[in-house]
């Protein structure tokens, strides 16, 4: 024993010591990290964003540098006020109030001084830097915008927040990422890749030279370019036309699914959101909830789709076999239904209508007539809305479209799940939801969904869903999201009479004088009840005007739906509107000035004034 | 001169681990002192690098000399080297250069010698001679008494100086005791003060002697038999209660603050990685970034960014741990260790008791260094600061060492001489 404690003993110690040892270095990996923390700083070169063109590679949105002088309070040595504060173009009493405010974020880290000098501010500067020992340059990249449109689609770039950064550890704080529209939905593509440079620390916290000899150092890498299909000629003129309006416009290019024009309205100009304006200009925008700027009514208004909404149920009722398109119904101003001799009004043209004629003049009573016999073509009417709405899904409609902007809602086609919640005792039948064969009742669309309907009847049978891109770094989109065809649940011949139908509209029908010579036109006035609350009472107001339309006619271009808040009938603006834009697409320029003139000298600002200035008002005058 | 025999005779072994832990020292502190700015030659005597690499020339010269000196020469002058070393320790209290706090330096120039280190050697020498003498009896109580007074003496200066930590060094000089016949319980009641200490800090008095009484209970139940055991166990109880007690008491009032916050900092009672804490939090995070292979050599962020203070001395192993791993790390382990194992197999194969104890001396003393230094390094124990031997920048400590192993080794190729 007395001869080998000692060996005991060393052994014993060495191999506890050698535990400890793999504990640190090998198993336990927190150390490591610490050292990196501890002893390497690591300084980032941001990248460009990638650039935006529109679909005929017009400069949207590109980059400019700016310069923000950052101070690092406990590197700071005494130094020349005067001539720092001249350089820098601010008061000492300025100057004193930053460096008090960046001591008391932290004497260690970095704190914007004076943010984002332009250019020639910088270059002044730079050269005389050096005598300011603590302040330093940090040199970011802002967006450039070259329009004052498209907002909405664009979106806009802010700082990251800390959700952002405590889910996502590929941004630091101060990193700017893409919040809206396609900044926000190709933020992958756009952001680049930040090039990183690691510094050797001394505990002092000075560097020392690069980390490992800069083996690591990687270069920053520019974003790609991404080209939208938004024709930004047809987008500018789209928010000209919807100056003291609401509403929204989408236009679609049929034969692709992209998205030609998304205008909401009211909008602003996306320069408002850039560098050092970019906080109160967003807050007043955030806080004006009566017009809502920020909210993209093309994507996100949920209205009843009043009139266009009929083609979809003839197209239905072809497809199910229940009418033929020569067949007639007649309307005596109306339509009367149940045991109570309920009706529901029409207003006063030729009767009876085949589907085409019927089409033309929005006859309520034959789409009445039409709608009860697509629903009781089902032994009960649970089948019966089921069935008739699994046509409608086709479209599109009731659910998420699945295009490539990062806002969107569902709409809503009602189920027979929903009216039996609705009416506990399920002794609902078809005419019970007789609303829902003009366009009101339970229906809802959202503009860029009923546009899509329009493009799907525009096709004769088929649309590809909506997107807004058109090429990433130069290569077109290949996502076969975005590629294939989404065949609708109704076969090609049956569009024709509908068609014609909404080919009537311009030539016999509701929308007779807004023609565009030289040009067929398909569409179709919708003209929608709505209502608000005054002090908690329901109260209507002034009928929304909807108009869906595409031409030309026999090799659709273009298929759009325009929506504008309580402007009281279809053709009124809608119409006027719908024509205006797609001579605007088609020609170039407008021939029909007078009704360019007439869209651009009416405001609405009144109507949208009416209930909010709580005295009584009348509608629809 | 050294004899062609006598050169087979050495222990090359031993001769081999101690170069590559010097080598591996040298290495070390070149990359603690790397500037990659100004590269300097790699023998600058400006630098700290160069000037660790004349000692390290010098040592060899040291080895050489003892080499061929009479192994005799050792054991007849013993007394006389122990009583040089107590006057050179005495000297310092009117002569001495006092640095950071401790007067424990001789100063010649800019050039400085720390006489602590060689007091080893002599105290080594003196107790193997003492021991060895024909009238020594480790069971006798004046035998023990002038051992007591040959180790505490030199203890006792130096701690004076004050440098707690060499002179708790000399605490090694009960391995060879113990292998020499005094008796167990000395180590055992030392063993036992030491763990209560720590225990008692560590869980608090009211558990440790709850703790004691049931393991009282146990031992009683196994040993029931014994006659007079309840006795004994109960004024054991009592005697190591009462110390438990008292352990607060020292804690508070006899140590300083420093020494309670490096107490505090060990047992993890006090997280603090700025002030007191920050060289242990530092060297384990240079340590823990050298995962299994190391950052490589002058590659270690932790030590290019000189983040652990007194690296090239005391934490020269953090050094170490960062640019060669856990396999340099095992590597050094295994050479300082093995060359601890080595002198003790070395010393158990003496004829002379003189040479016998001596070796346990030089094995006792190397380990008790390996012990508290790289303890420190690793955070398992508190701060002490005494150096790395053969590692730590210096020339007294690296002298002191090379001497204290070669004398050693110079007795072993004579062991057949006598």
């Amino acid at each position: 024993m007395r001869k080998f404690l000692l060996h005991i003993i060393i052994i014993l110690i060495g191999l506890i010591y050698l535990g400890r040892l793999f504990y640190l270095q090998v198993y336990d990996t927190s150390y490591a990290n610490l050292s990196k923390n501890n002893a390497v700083k690591t300084v980032y070169e941001y990248p460009q964003r990638g650039n935006i063109f529109d679909r005929n590679g017009k400069l949207l949105v590109s980059n400019q540098p700016s310069y923000d002088v950052m101070v690092i309070p406990r590197e700071l040595k005494p130094f020349d006020t005067l001539e720092f504060c001249s350089l820098l173009g601010i008061t000492k009493e300025k100057l004193k109030k930053q460096l008090k405010k960046a001591r008391n974020y932290s004497t260690r880290l970095q704190y914007v001084v004076v943010p984002q000098l332009s250019k020639n501010e910088y270059a002044f500067l730079q050269e005389k830097m050096h005598k300011y020992e603590g302040f330093y340059i940090q040199k970011r990249s802002l967006r450039n915008y070259k329009t004052k449109s498209a907002a909405n689609v664009l979106g806009y770039i802010a700082e990251v927040n800390d959700r952002i950064l405590r889910k996502d550890d590929s941004y630091q704080s101060g990193d700017l990422i893409g919040m809206q529209g396609v900044e926000k939905q190709y933020e992958d593509y756009l952001r680049g890749k930040k090039g990183v440079r690691y510094y050797q620390k001394d505990r002092f916290n000075r560097e020392i030279g690069p980390y490992l000899d800069g083996k690591l150092d990687t270069l920053a890498v520019k974003g790609k370019d991404i080209k939208l299909s938004i024709d930004i000629d047809l987008q500018t003129y789209g928010e000209m036309l919807m100056q003291n309006k609401r509403g929204g416009i989408v236009a679609i290019e049929p034969k692709t699914g992209e998205l030609l024009a998304l205008v909401t309205a009211p909008s602003f100009a996306p320069e408002l959101l850039v560098g050092r304006k970019r906080s109160p200009n967003f807050t007043k925008l955030y806080y004006d909830t009566i017009a809502k700027p920020l909210y993209d009514r093309g994507l996100l208004a949920e209205y009843p789709p009043g009139s266009p909404f009929k083609t979809l149920n003839a197209l239905i009722a072809l497809q199910e076999g229940v009418i033929t398109p020569q067949q007639r119904f007649g309307c005596s101003n109306g339509y009367y239904y149940g045991v109570r001799g309920r009706k529901m009004g029409c207003h006063p043209h030729p009767s009876p209508l085949n589907l085409p004629y019927a089409t033309a003049v929005s006859c309520n009573s034959y789409f009445a007539q039409t709608y009860r016999k697509i629903i009781e073509n089902e032994a009960t009417p649970q089948e019966g809305i089921d069935n008739w709405r699994n046509h409608l899904k086709s479209f599109g409609l009731g659910g998420f479209l699945g295009y490539d902007l990062p806002a969107g809602k569902r709409g809503k086609i009602p189920s027979a799940k929903y009216y039996d919640a609705i009416y506990p005792s399920k002794r609902w039948k078809g005419i019970t939801t007789l609303s829902n064969a003009i366009g009101q009742g339970e229906v809802l669309c959202t503009p860029i969904q009923l546009a899509n309907m329009t493009a799907a009847i525009a096709n004769r049978g088929y649309f590809y869903t909506p997107h807004v891109a058109k090429a990433i770094d130069g290569n077109y989109l290949k996502e076969e999201k975005y590629t294939e065809k989404k065949q609708t649940t109704i076969d090609s011949i049956h569009f024709e009479p509908v068609i014609d139908g909404m080919h009537k509209v311009f030539t016999n029908g509701t929308a007779s004088f807004l023609q565009v010579p030289g040009i067929d036109i398909c569409g179709k006035t919708g003209t929608a009840e709505n209502f608000t609350k005054i002090d908690g009472k329901r109260t209507q107001l002034t009928d929304h005007s909807i108009f869906v339309a595409f031409a030309p006619k026999d090799d659709p271009k273009i298929a759009l739906a325009v929506f504008v808040e309580n402007g009281y009938w279809g053709a009124r603006y809608a119409g006027r509107i719908a024509s205006l834009m797609i001579e605007k697409y088609l020609r170039g320029d407008i021939s029909i000035t007078y009704i360019e003139d007439w869209v651009l000298s009416h405001s609405l600002e009144e109507e949208y004034n009416k209930p909010l200035s709580g005295e009584p008002f009348s509608i629809n005058q | 001169m050294i004899s062609k025999s006598s050169l087979g005779a050495v222990d090359w072994l031993s001769i081999l681990f101690y170069i590559f832990l010097l080598v591996f020292g040298w290495i070390n502190i070149y990359s603690t002192t790397y500037d990659p700015s100004q590269i300097s030659s790699l023998f600058d005597i400006s630098q700290l690098h160069g000037k660790q690499a004349l000692f390290i020339a010098l040592s060899f010269a040291l080895g050489l000399i003892i080499m061929a000196t009479d192994a005799k020469f050792f054991e007849r002058f013993s007394s006389i080297i122990y009583i040089l070393s107590v006057l050179l320790l005495l000297g310092l209290f009117p002569l001495g250069k006092t640095i950071s706090g401790a007067t424990s330096w001789y100063a010649i120039g800019s050039f400085t010698i720390q006489p602590s280190e060689f007091a080893k050697i002599g105290t080594a020498l003196a107790l193997a001679k003492f021991i060895s003498d024909i009238q020594t009896d480790l069971k006798q109580i004046t035998s023990l008494g002038y051992v007591a007074l040959i180790i505490a003496l030199p203890a006792l200066l130096i701690l004076a100086q004050p440098d707690a930590g060499s002179a708790m060094i000399f605490a090694a000089f009960l391995f060879p005791l113990y292998r020499e016949g005094l008796t167990g319980y000395i180590l055992f009641i030392l063993f036992a003060v030491a763990s209560l200490f720590i225990a008692t800090l560590f869980f608090g008095v009211q558990r440790v002697v709850v703790g004691l009484f049931v393991l009282g209970i146990f031992v009683y139940y196994f040993l029931r038999k014994q006659r007079g055991i309840l006795l004994f166990l109960i004024s054991g109880f009592l005697a190591m209660a009462g110390y438990c007690y008292s352990v607060n008491f020292v804690f508070h009032n006899v140590f300083k603050q420093h020494h309670r916050d490096r107490f505090n900092i060990v047992l993890g009672k006090t997280k603090d990685t700025q002030g007191i804490g920050y060289n242990t939090n530092q060297s384990e995070i240079a340590i823990g970034n050298g995962r299994w292979f190391g950052r490589g050599w002058t590659e270690g962020s932790q030590t290019q960014g000189n983040f652990v203070p007194e690296q090239h001395t005391d934490y020269i192993f953090s050094a170490a741990g960062e640019e060669w791993g856990f396999v340099g790390s095992l590597l050094f382990v295994t050479a300082f260790l093995g060359l601890c194992l080595r002198v003790l197999y070395l010393s158990e194969r003496q004829k002379s008791q003189f040479a016998r104890v001596y070796g346990y001396s030089v094995a006792s003393i190397l380990f008790l260094h390996f012990l508290v230094n790289i303890g420190m390094v690793i955070g398992l124990l508190p701060t002490v600061g005494i150096p790395l031997p053969f590692l730590s920048y210096g020339g007294s400590s690296l002298w002191a060492f090379s001497m204290l192993l070669f004398v050693f080794l110079k007795m072993d190729t004579d062991r057949n001489k006598r």
